[in-house]
């Protein structure tokens, strides 16, 4: 099941309704990967909360989509990861260095603006 | 044994499938939410795994009891090319498979007792207990 992705201007959000399939997983990165082009994006928000499982498949998407961005001037946040999968992560031995984490989606967003704001000053 | 619950591991939904099949079995055996999250994290490794190296193989899923302490076991096992190396398949960052390499070390530490049995040519088949914390 594809993964519903929302414009906010200049971000954009991927809410996570349902479990995914390792081809999901591709869909989504390859979809918000053109869609953050196409529309100048700053920054995107992928939001977890539902997912009750991040394995290492689902992690290594995750970090080359945040990878590939990054290369593109694009920040990637993942908010919403429940205290129990953050636990499995750990004990599976998964780290995401290079990926910016929420509480959640409001969160994320906040860190984002705070961002964009910080990268206008710098260009004044 | 007829408590068993056998997933056939056939194509990435069936990944979905062990770890929705495992979770439900873990809450009925009294395991609390982070004890699934951690068992159903470990089956999604196994299942991937027997994907990724065999094809396809089979989980079975068995209650367990030592000392009046509930577990689950996950027998995950494959008749596909076998690990040439199996101390090498249980060492973090090692992967033929162009993964994180972290499914077979990471799997072993998501539960309590572990088991790994691969014969080059005749499969590999992985046997893996969690018991429940006694409160």
């Amino acid at each position: 099941m594809p993964v519903p992705i929302l414009a906010q201007p200049p971000y954009l959000i991927a809410s996570v309704q349902t479990a995914l399939t390792d081809a999901d997983l591709i869909g989504l990165q390859n979809d918000l990967f053109v869609e953050a082009q196409k529309r100048r994006c700053d920054g995107i928000v992928v939001d977890v909360t539902t997912l009750d499982v991040i394995d290492s498949f689902s992690t290594r998407t995750l970090q080359n989509l945040a990878a590939m961005l990054r290369l593109r001037g694009v920040e990637t946040v993942i908010a919403g990861i429940q205290p129990a999968v953050a636990m499995a992560m750990v004990e599976l031995g998964l780290h995401i260095p290079d990926i910016r984490t929420a509480l959640d989606l409001e969160a994320g967003l906040a860190y984002l603006r705070a961002r964009s704001h910080r990268t206008v000053d710098r260009g004044h | 044994m007829d408590t068993d619950t056998r997933v056939q591991i056939d194509d990435e939904s069936d990944i979905l499938k062990a770890r929705q099949t495992v979770r439900a079995i873990a809450a009925d055996l009294g395991f609390d939410l982070i004890s699934q999250t951690l068992i159903a994290t470990a089956i999604s490794e196994l299942a991937r795994n027997i994907l990724k190296y065999a094809r396809s193989g089979e989980i079975l899923l068995r209650p367990a009891a030592r000392n009046g302490v509930q577990g689950i076991t996950i027998i995950a096992a494959d008749k596909g090319p076998g690990i040439t190396d199996t101390a090498l398949a249980m060492t973090d960052g090692f992967s033929t498979g162009h993964g994180l390499g972290l499914g077979l070390p990471g799997t072993k530490r998501l539960m309590d007792d572990f088991d790994l049995v691969s014969e080059v040519g005749q499969g590999t088949t992985v046997t893996a207990t969690r018991w429940a914390r006694r409160t």
